[in-house]
């Protein structure tokens, strides 16, 4: 049983009109930040000053709203990490791990031992959590 | 096309007249658009903050609303593969998702936890009732495993309901309180869905959970001992542990089931006539952020969650009879206590054994009664 599937991702809709704002606010601030540089080195400082300006402000809001954008369309899926069953026998500690099937429970008792032909015990079922980097903040 | 380049064009013969613009030219109209931009803050700075307040807001309802409309088929398949119905249960489950509970009126305190219990039973009783209509070739483990996973689906819809209809509000008045609210716990609420989402699949499949580690040490204590079955859906086991005797109790598994620990304990402490030396509740706890997952603890007082009903009810007996109560605890996210049990929670339940053995040796004397309980939803655990 397969439990790393990714469920089908809903539909989510993007208005092209909101996309064509993006682009032309991204367009605009780029070249304000081009002009900025070539009334700069044509002595107008005041003016590339404001280019500059209005530049980064375009950018920072072009760059906010693509971050939006990208949020939404996430795929969206019901991550389910792998879950897996350790069976042991309690005579010879011969254990075996296999990954999680239905109907199965701590302390059910499931196949033969391959070596003593004792019944054998589920003992543990839990899932591994890969943990991300710990932060590196002293608390 | 056409239109991209119309758009390139103007762009392009807007580049060429900017560079010819002279610099007073350009510095009145750059102070005019920042005279505009301020009028503009001034007067709709508040609607532009709602408005993307609201963006944020209905880009997790998106998720909401997947995460509800996947509970309900998983409840739907789940149904259908384990309780082979004759007809259709999609129109059952639908009604089931809308279920409601009215809570007890409290204006005169006095009995109303009595109150609270009997309307749980009543919709415990109706719960498994319907499953049972819902799902009639399923056995009693698989009823509380499809209870649960339609209770998960059920929070879920909830959720999405209620967010939606704040949202709804807030679009429809446009006001920035109601819509403020919603996006400030909008992180935690977006937590609880998911982890309730992820206990949709183990609840299904009947995977022991984070919330059953109580079930899980109180199992490990009692197995391979005579085990009998006490009031209300709860089993006990006699075990000699360190000199001591000790009853150890939890809910019946491995069906999905918490039980009723107060009353299971109430039985026990009355049997013996109140003669107990300790009480010990295990449980899993919330964790405070910054602690790590599968913590132990111990302190006094009942652990267990859920409405108070069984709080209550130990209390009530311990202070009837004076028994010392102490409590030990496995800390982890509410996320980790819907969702499959993680590996540090499940090795966690040997350091709480050690624990409690260490309490028995500290607080009791050779030869004492000791009651060992372990509270949670035993899904996935036997005994």
């Amino acid at each position: 049983m397969s439990q790393n599937s990714s469920e089908q991702q809903p539909a989510v809709k993007v208005s092209p009109l909101v996309l064509m704002a993006i682009f032309i606010t991204l367009v605009i601030a780029v070249m304000a930040l081009a002009n900025s540089l070539q009334f700069y080195l044509s002595g107008e400082h005041e003016v590339a000053m404001v280019l500059l300006l209005v530049g980064f402000i375009g950018v920072a809001a072009g760059t906010y709203m693509l971050f939006q954008l990208r949020q939404r369309l996430i795929r969206l899926r019901i991550e389910l990490p792998p879950i897996t069953t350790t069976i042991e026998c309690r005579k010879c500690g011969f254990k075996t791990v296999r990954e999680f099937q239905r109907g199965d429970y701590i302390f059910k008792e499931v196949d033969f031992c391959q070596k003593c032909n004792e019944k054998m015990l589920i003992t543990a079922i839990y899932r591994e959590v890969r943990e991300k980097s710990k932060p590196s903040f002293p608390f | 096309m056409n239109i991209a380049v119309m758009l390139l064009t103007s762009l392009a013969i807007m580049q060429s007249w900017l560079l010819q613009v002279p610099g007073e030219l350009f510095s009145l109209i750059a102070w005019i658009i920042f005279i505009i931009m301020m009028l503009i803050s001034m007067f709709y700075g508040q609607r532009i903050q709602l408005r993307i307040w609201l963006n944020e807001i209905e880009s997790s309802l998106y998720k909401l609303k997947y995460l509800r409309d996947e509970g309900r088929r998983i409840a739907i398949e789940a149904i259908k593969e384990v309780g082979k119905p004759q007809t259709d249960p999609t129109p059952r489950v639908d009604r089931f998702l809308e279920y409601f509970t009215i809570y007890p009126q409290s204006l005169d305190p006095v009995g109303v936890v009595w109150k609270l219990e009997h309307i749980l039973d009543v919709r415990d009783t109706r719960f498994k009732d319907e499953v049972k209509l819902l799902a009639p070739s399923a056995d009693e483990t698989q009823i509380n495993n499809l209870e649960n996973t339609l209770e998960a689906a059920m929070a879920l819809n909830y959720i999405y309901k209620v967010i939606r209809h704040y949202f709804l509000l807030g679009k429809k008045t446009l006001s920035l309180y109601i819509v403020m609210q919603i996006q400030m716990i909008l992180p935690l609420v977006m937590r609880e869905a998911e982890a309730y989402a992820s206990a949709l699949k183990a609840f299904a499949y009947g995977q022991p959970i984070g919330d059953g580690v109580g079930a899980l040490v109180a199992a490990k204590l009692m197995h391979g001992y005579q085990i009998r079955k006490v009031p209300k859906d709860c089993v006990v086991a006699t075990v000699p542990i360190e000199g001591r005797t000790a009853y150890v109790i939890k809910a019946e598994g491995p069906g999905g089931n918490v039980g009723k620990p107060g009353d299971a304990i109430k039985t026990i402490i009355e049997e013996n006539e109140g003669k107990i030396a300790n009480i010990i509740m295990i449980d899993a706890a919330l964790k405070l952020e910054g602690e790590d997952v599968g913590e132990v603890a111990d302190g006094v007082g009942a652990a267990i969650g859920g409405p108070g009903v069984d709080q209550f009810k130990i209390e009530e007996t311990i202070l009837k009879y004076r028994i010392p109560i102490n409590a030990v605890i496995i800390k982890e996210d509410i996320g980790d206590a819907v969702s499959p049990m993680r590996r540090e929670i499940f090795e966690a339940a040997d350091k709480a054994i050690e624990r409690i053995k260490q309490l028995i040796v500290e607080r009791t004397k050779e030869g004492d009664k000791v009651i060992i309980c372990g509270v949670g939803n035993t899904i996935g655990i036997g005994q």
